[in-house]
């Protein structure tokens, strides 16, 4: 196991959840808002072909917190054009964040069979 | 009934709050008031299958408890007045249909409570009634699925957001009776801090709850030492320090008689709720135990109870509107 590797990923993981933790407590920003950012960020440094370096560095720990989606989405769409010309713009994304979105639908369809909302601890 | 100044109304006969009533939740039991309410439940869904079904339980068993307390007969009832925070308030008319009483929605938000006391009092006051009865209520999940998030999103909260009650409260008003009386009445006006912050509500409110404090002073004269006790809800932590301070710039100084019912509902320490309390059923549930004990007892005299709503909605929040917000006070004399 590459324990470096791990390591890696937990200080950039991390490091991507505290700047959204200061976010909420020192902005007005609404976590709704925080999160579409943060797809919208992703999304912006995959296009530029920056955020892969992150990934390349600390895996899962990039890949793995929202801005990963929103890379996921321009890459995907970016070799989608290079297959399908124009159209591919608008199939690459969603097709390349196909298994992430697909399964939480349905495992968010299985939670709600089996459990019920809560009222928060804090 | 006489208007005194500007908008403050004094109350000619005598109306009394005969009995109050009130019923909280699990977390609510875990706070320093526990032992001041009538009845705590344990489960948020009070055995029903929906938090808006359980609260509207909350305000049908508080509203039965309160006419029970009273010794009146439920027909005696001439109107009732009650409100929630739910849309079109459906919590109250759907809890309170079978009680078969003349019915009004009021909608004021958190100042919901002062609001329906108020108008039941002028009602008797103006010879339109003798028994009236007043309730409201909240609920923490129905009000953050509508306000706020989904729970099953499972969001923090900010530091400055008060945690909406999960309790109802209720009072019987009555015509003459032995007090404790309501005395004067000072509606409140609706007031734009300009803040658009849907997690600082207290800040959002401050401003209207010190206009009807200043207005309230001026119309009858008084001055903060009058009362014994000057209660607001629900300002929350950082609305009562705001309200401390302009207040005192206004050339009121209330700090030394005044506490927030959305502070005194909750442990700080312990319960983590950070702002405090708020919803139309903190105020009510606080006021039907924990003050109406006092006045009853006699440890309370005299007070001040200011109200305090913010009249925004989901949807003006997400289109960027401001917050308003308006602020209801009556004074109660043993």
């Amino acid at each position: 196991m590459d324990w470096f590797m791990i390591l890696k990923a937990f200080l950039v993981g991390g490091a991507i959840c505290v700047i959204g933790q200061i976010l909420i407590d020192k902005t007005k920003l609404t976590p709704a808002r925080i999160l579409v950012a943060f797809v919208t960020l992703g999304a912006i440094l995959g296009g530029l072909g920056i955020y892969q370096y992150l990934i390349d560095f600390a895996g899962c720990g990039a890949t793995v917190p929202l801005t990963g989606f929103g890379n996921l989405l321009s890459k995907g769409a970016i070799s989608e054009v290079k297959d399908s010309g124009f159209i591919g713009a608008f199939i690459g994304g969603v097709k390349a964040a196909s298994a992430g979105i697909a399964s939480a639908v349905f495992f968010g369809y299985i939670a709600s069979l089996i459990s019920k909302p809560k009222i928060k601890k804090q | 009934m006489k208007k005194i100044g500007k908008q403050t109304y004094k109350i000619d006969g005598d109306v009394s709050i005969l009995s109050t009533a009130c019923i909280a939740g699990p977390k609510e039991k875990a706070g320093p008031l526990s032992k001041f309410f009538d009845q705590t439940v344990d489960d948020e869904f009070w055995g029903e299958e929906t938090w808006e079904k359980a609260e509207s339980k909350f305000i049908k068993e508080t509203a039965e408890l309160a006419i029970n307390k009273s010794g009146l007969p439920t027909n005696s009832i001439d109107f009732c007045f009650a409100g929630d925070l739910i849309n079109q308030c459906t919590t109250s008319s759907f809890g309170l249909m079978n009680l078969n009483i003349p019915y009004f929605g009021v909608f004021g938000a958190c100042s919901t409570f002062v609001e329906t006391n108020l108008l039941g009092s002028s009602m008797i006051d103006g010879g339109f009634a003798q028994n009236v009865l007043c309730a409201c209520s909240s609920h923490f999940c129905s009000a953050e699925k509508q306000f706020r998030f989904p729970l099953e999103l499972g969001n923090q909260r900010p530091p400055s957001a008060q945690w909406t009650v999960t309790a109802a409260g209720a009072s019987v008003l009555i015509k003459d009776g032995n007090g404790p009386f309501i005395r004067t009445l000072t509606p409140g006006k609706i007031v734009d801090m300009g803040i658009k912050d849907a997690a600082n509500m207290g800040a959002a409110m401050a401003g209207a709850a010190l206009d009807t404090l200043v207005t309230h002073f001026n119309d009858t004269g008084r001055t903060p030492d009058y009362y014994d006790m000057i209660f607001t809800g629900d300002l929350g932590y950082i609305g009562k320090d705001i309200l401390i301070d302009l207040s005192r710039e206004s050339g009121f100084d209330i700090s030394n008689n005044y506490d927030d019912c959305g502070v005194l509902i909750f442990d700080k320490k312990t319960q983590d709720t950070h702002s405090g309390g708020s919803g139309c059923g903190c105020v009510a549930s606080v006021f039907g135990g924990y003050i109406y004990n006092q006045l009853k007892s006699g440890q309370l005299k005299k007070i001040l109870l200011i109200a305090t709503g913010a009249l925004t909605n989901a949807l003006t929040t997400q289109q960027g509107q401001t917050i308003p917000g308006i602020a209801h006070a009556i004074s109660i004399e043993v």
